[in-house]
């Protein structure tokens, strides 16, 4: 009996192991397990067997089901698999070819360094503030202590509107972003600090000047405010803007209608493969107009100036882009020229942001 | 403004080399634009004279010269006409560089003849514009023969230019800048009398005769007029040392009554005028011009005046505009023998309005107008006449004094603290008083008040006094102290317009468009097209930059146009910016595509141009970046004149709030700015897009359906001409608790489809509650569909 058993299982396994494909194994299955197979022939014979009989047979008969089955199964993954990888190795692509896709676009420079600054200013506790472009002469000269007969007025070569029906000047395009400071001072309380970038205009255009640029204005006013913390926030603000600890100032006594004392403020530069960069002192280039907001300007926006005081500062948002990314040509920014924008623009998910660093 | 080192130093006795007085006018807020030395680059040149001169042998228009330049008689090729024995000019030898027509002198053969170097002219040297023949330096030059001529000429001296800000006008003259350096440590101002010493001095010449014929009727534009006459003057050349210095800064030396006259007004900042009496009928008056008055002033221009200026006039016509320019019909001249000098004090404010109108820019007004010392009129007119008797003779007149100037000195608060708690900076109240003594400064035992100096019209408060004393002691003192700033982590300060402005801004890069920025004015017929600019400007700097825009389409078509002239195939930009619309600015996101939306490629065959469901699309997305409620937006159309009629819309928020303009623009746009390929575009108006309000950080509490959603579609016919939206509005709304999407997802005419009919598939998802649907449900929602779609005049396909 165990002699015709091994036999059995020898036919068997090498029925299996010889199996050309699925359907070929199947028949060996069918053989072997089917309703009419051997094997189940054979494990219905059990029940016919005396019980002493069942204890010597049974064992062998349901070892050599088990080992049939696994070795099905086995023979079964094997041929599958052999048929799938056939498959794929037919379903090739050139995986070399291009694919379309939308190139990707970009945003300005002036607005990149734009949202540099407010992160910047938003750390030292500035938010950033706005007003019309669209001026009145009031906002513009007057509340900033530029009287209608200052000389200051000729050296901002203003755009104008024409007058009213009674002869009065009362629009013009905005020449600084000083104006927003008057706004803010009006419409708040104090403590301000703010920061108002935003597009102004002058009737001046050659090489390096366009009849419109953009200005940022800083305001702080609070109790006890000096010079001196004019200083360091300039100092501060350039070092993130820069992201350099080598930036160092120079202030230079100046004068500005709206502030006293006024500085300029020049920035070190020095040269890096011939190019010149903001940084160590080889040079000095004017970066800011600053000051202390003058007693009147505060008098102007209702408020006392033996109680509150503070400085101003402001710079060119365009010239900070150049200074830092290298620039050359002012005329360029507004040319809206796509290779020049694809070669300056930054990435749409450039943020700046002070955890990885405000310029990209 | 413009000195040389010599000139300064005239007033100024210190040691200090010009790299130090360079940095120190810069310190102390005089800030130095360039320092030249003018005789560095003629190092070479010398003063030569011509011994004699032959006719060149093959040349009828040249010399052959033999000139002495200090050596061995050197032989000259020279064109110049005036070239003759016995001249003395200026040589260059071989080897000098000529700047005027930059090239280097070489030993030459002109026509044949051997030339030694050149004869130079005015123009050659950059030292004038002339350029009939060459230099004449006259017989006095005949001691200098071979002396360098930058030497000989005194051009070794540098010359300083610097920044003059507008608040001081005491520095634009050569002595307020010596008193600021001598306040800064420079060294000493010397007296007034011993600069003019060798000049006349300064006292009032002594006459005992009347002084001339002047008076004021205009004393608020003219508070005082003093004026003192010289009669039997010889108007000649003025010296050497007075026509070095004004050539030195430019100025052309024309006589010694005028050149008398530019020389007081840089050297003490106090402008002067001398008029020929000759030329004059009677006497002067200060008084306003006449309605209708007209005056040829000496810059050869006539000038219409009104009553608004101070003219200075005779009995029958106007011969000044007070404080700005002379009249050119009392001017002096060669001939002219008897002079009346005007030394007067005009109000700041008119000089600056009249100025102003007459756009007259001369150096006297931007004197008068930043406001001259009222307290040097006596001594500016004793310098004045002292100058002209010394230089051209002639006996002076009495001194008639008009008027009276505003002497009197303003007194300001003086708070030495104030140095600390505004400047930041530690100054001890002692060297505060020697800094503003040393400027002039009164100040009083009791360090209380202060004394302004006449000359600083400018100081008016406390705040000024502070600047002064930190601008010279040094501003590079102040330290640098750190803004307050609250315990923790900054504050967020961006305002939700900002934040709204970042989001759109970068989610139009993410999809391709890149970010231009054009011009806020544009020009006029641009701005008709979309309804004209409310807002013109007077004075633009061009045509085409002539009004405010009222939309941002125009700029960005034009960089579109640009782009596409230089082969940029697909162009994709943007503009955020405002539009200027009435009394506001609108705040406006502006996409224009134009080119290729997907090149040729190896997939999807030839390209495909931009349509207007590209600019629905950036619409749409950019309005869902937004934050606006797009799902809530209607589709509606009027989108005005600059679009193409039947390719364009509007997306509203309710019937009337038009949160953006998109399709296609219409041709006539697009020729306007020589664009000849359909352009699609998008305007999104960022204030019509309403604010988020704030719920807090908690979202509402959710849970995912937890049955399957199943879908259905359904065929529909209809008019042609119905808008698809109002089917998949009325699919939705058949059921608003089961149906959650309605999506189209066929149109078609043709074959199967009636003449003037379409037919629009959509599939719908359900989404079931508690319990999935039954079928009697499911019919019954499907008959409810095609209910609501049959009021659009739908019919179910079979």
């Amino acid at each position: 009996m165990t002699t015709d058993i091994d036999q059995l299982r020898d036919d068997l396994l090498a029925a299996i192991d010889t199996a050309a494909g699925l359907d070929a194994l199947d028949a060996v299955r069918v053989h072997a397990l089917g309703k009419q197979g051997i094997i189940t022939a054979q494990l219905k014979s059990l029940g016919k067997m005396s019980p002493e009989e069942r204890q010597e047979n049974g064992p062998h008969i349901h070892g050599l089901r088990e080992d049939v089955t696994n070795a099905i199964a086995t023979r079964k993954q094997a041929l599958e698999d052999a048929q799938l990888e056939a498959r794929l190795a037919s379903e090739t692509m050139d995986m070399t070819l291009p694919v379309d896709a939308v190139a990707p676009g970009s945003i300005h420079p002036v607005s990149q360094v734009m949202d540099e600054l407010a992160e910047i200013f938003a750390d030292l506790g500035f938010a950033v503030a706005s007003g019309p472009e669209i001026e009145d002469d009031w906002h513009n000269f007057t509340a900033l202590n530029i009287p209608e007969t200052h000389p200051a007025r000729a050296m901002h070569d203003t755009f104008y509107f024409p007058k009213d029906a009674d002869g009065k000047q009362a629009h013009l395009l905005r020449t600084h972003t000083s104006p927003v400071q008057i706004r803010t001072m009006m419409q708040g309380k104090p403590p301000v600090r703010i920061i108002a970038p935003g597009r102004v205009y002058r009737s001046d255009s050659d090489a390096t000047h366009t009849p419109m640029f953009h200005q940022i204005e800083g305001l702080v006013i609070d109790k006890g405010i000096t010079l001196a913390h004019l200083k360091w926030t300039l100092e501060t603000f350039l070092k993130a803007f820069f992201e350099r600890d080598d930036i160092v100032l120079r202030l230079r006594p100046s004068y500005f209608p709206f502030t006293e004392p006024s500085a300029e403020v020049d920035v070190g530069y020095s040269y890096e493969k011939g190019r010149r960069v903001v940084g160590g002192s080889e040079g000095w280039m004017e970066v800011l107009g600053s000051g202390m907001v003058h007693p009147n300007v505060i008098r102007a926006c209702g408020l006392d100036p033996d109680e509150w005081q503070g400085f101003a500062f402001g710079t060119g948002v365009d010239r900070l882009a150049m200074l830092k990314y290298g620039m050359d040509d002012l005329r360029a920014f507004f040319d809206g020229d796509m290779r020049w924008l694809r070669h300056y623009g930054f990435a749409a998910l450039d943020v700046p942001t002070l955890s990885g660093g405000v310029g990209a | 403004m413009k000195f040389t080192l010599g000139w300064l130093k005239e007033h100024l006795d210190t040691d200090a080399d010009i790299d130090a007085i360079g940095e120190a006018l810069t310190r102390i807020g005089l800030e130095v634009e360039r320092i030249e030395n003018p005789g560095e680059k003629l190092a070479d040149f010398r003063v030569a004279k011509v011994l004699n001169a032959q006719p060149h042998p093959d040349a009828d228009k040249l010399q052959v010269l033999s000139v002495d330049a200090g050596g061995d008689p050197l032989q000259v090729v020279c064109g110049a006409p005036n070239a003759r024995a016995g001249m003395i000019g200026v040589f260059g030898p071989p080897g000098a560089y000529v700047p005027g027509p930059a090239f280097e002198l070489k030993i030459a053969q002109i026509r044949g003849v051997t030339s030694h170097g050149m004869m130079c002219s005015v123009r050659e040297l950059e030292l004038g514009d002339a350029h009939e023949g060459i230099i004449e330096l006259g017989e006095a030059a005949e001691g200098a023969i071979g002396v360098p001529y930058s030497d000989y000429a005194g051009l070794t001296d540098p010359v300083i230019d610097v920044a003059i800000t507008p608040n001081r006008q005491d520095c634009m003259g050569v002595r307020g800048i010596a008193r600021d350096l001598a306040a800064a440590g420079l060294g000493t101002l010397k007296p007034l009398t011993e600069v003019y010493a060798k000049a006349g001095g300064t006292e009032p010449v002594e006459t005992t005769g009347d002084g001339p014929d002047i008076r004021i009727e205009d004393s608020e534009g003219c508070p005082a007029f003093y004026a003192q006459s010289v009669s039997g003057v010889g108007n000649c050349e003025s010296p050497s040392w007075m026509k070095r210095r004004l050539a030195a800064i430019g100025q052309r030396p024309i006589s010694a009554l005028v050149d008398i006259t530019n020389f007081v007004m840089n050297d003490l900042g106090r402008p002067l005028h001398v008029y020929d009496m000759a030329k004059l009928d009677g006497g002067l008056v200060a008084r306003k011009a006449k309605p209708g008055e007209q005056v040829l002033a000496l810059n050869e221009k006539t000038y219409a005046l009104d009553d608004s200026m101070t003219v200075i006039a005779d009995g029958a016509q106007v011969h000044g505009i007070g404080g700005i320019m002379g009249g050119e019909d009392s001017g002096v001249s060669d001939m002219t023998s008897d002079v009346l000098i005007e030394c007067a004090y005009f109000d700041p404010d008119r000089i600056a309005r009249t100025g102003q109108r007459l756009n007259i820019p001369s150096d006297a007004r931007q004197r008068f107008e930043r406001g001259v010392d009222p307290a040097f009129l006596e001594e500016g007119l004793a310098i004045a006449t002292r100058l002209v008797t010394t230089l051209c003779g002639g006996t002076a007149s009495g001194i008639t004094r008009a008027g009276e100037p505003p002497v009197e000195k303003r007194s300001v608060a003086f708070r030495p603290d104030m140095v600390r708690t505004l400047g930041g900076i530690d100054i001890d109240t002692e060297t505060q008083r020697a800094i503003l003594d040393r400027l002039g400064f009164e100040i009083d035992a009791e360090n209380t008040k202060s004394l302004v100096p006449t000359w600083r019209r400018d100081v008016t408060g406390p705040a000024d006094l502070v600047e002064e004393v930190i601008r010279i002691h040094g501003i590079d003192q102040v330290p640098s102290t750190p803004l307050p700033r609250p315990a923790g982590v900054a504050q967020p300060t961006a305002t939700w317009e900002q934040k709204l402005e970042r989001k759109l801004r970068r989610a139009a890069a993410t999809r391709g468009f890149h970010e231009a920025i054009t011009w806020s004015f544009i020009g006029e017929s641009e701005a008709a097209i979309f309804g004209g600019s409310n807002w013109t400007l007077a004075n633009p700097i061009s045509e085409d930059m002539k009004v405010m825009r009222p939309s941002l389409l125009p700029g960005l078509l034009t960089a579109a146009q640009r782009n596409l002239a230089h082969s940029e195939d697909s162009v994709r930009l943007f503009e955020l910016g405002r539009r200027y619309i009435g009394d506001s600015e609108h705040p406006t996101l502006t996409l224009v595509m134009a080119g290729d939306a997907a090149p040729r490629s190896w997939q999807s065959g030839k390209s495909r141009g931009f349509d207007g469901y590209d600019a629905k699309a950036a619409a749409l997305a950019l309005l869902e970046a937004a934050g606006a409620p797009v799902s809530n937006l209607l589709v509606m159309g009027e989108a005005g004149d600059a679009w193409h009629p039947g390719r364009s819309a509007t997306l509203r928020l309710g019937p009337k709030n038009v949160l953006a303009t998109f399709g296609m623009l219409h041709p006539r746009v697009l020729k306007a700015v020589d664009l000849d390929v359909p352009v699609a575009a998008v305007e999104i108006f960022l204030d019509a897009i309403p604010e988020k309000r704030s719920q807090g950080f908690l979202r509402p509490a959710y849970a995912p359906a937890q049955l399957q959603a199943v879908t259905r579609d359904f065929a529909f016919l209809v008019d042609a001409d119905l808008p698809g939206d109002a089917l998949i509005r009325a699919v939705r709304g058949a059921d608003k608790k089961a149906i959650v999407d309605a999506r189209l997802f066929d149109v078609f005419t043709g074959p199967g489809v009636d003449e003037g009919k379409k037919s629009l598939a959509v599939e719908v998802t359900l989404q079931p509650g508690e319990k999935s649907f039954t079928d009697e449900e499911l019919k019954a929602i499907g008959d409810k569909i095609v209910a609501s779609a049959e009021k659009q005049g739908a019919t179910l396909r079979g």
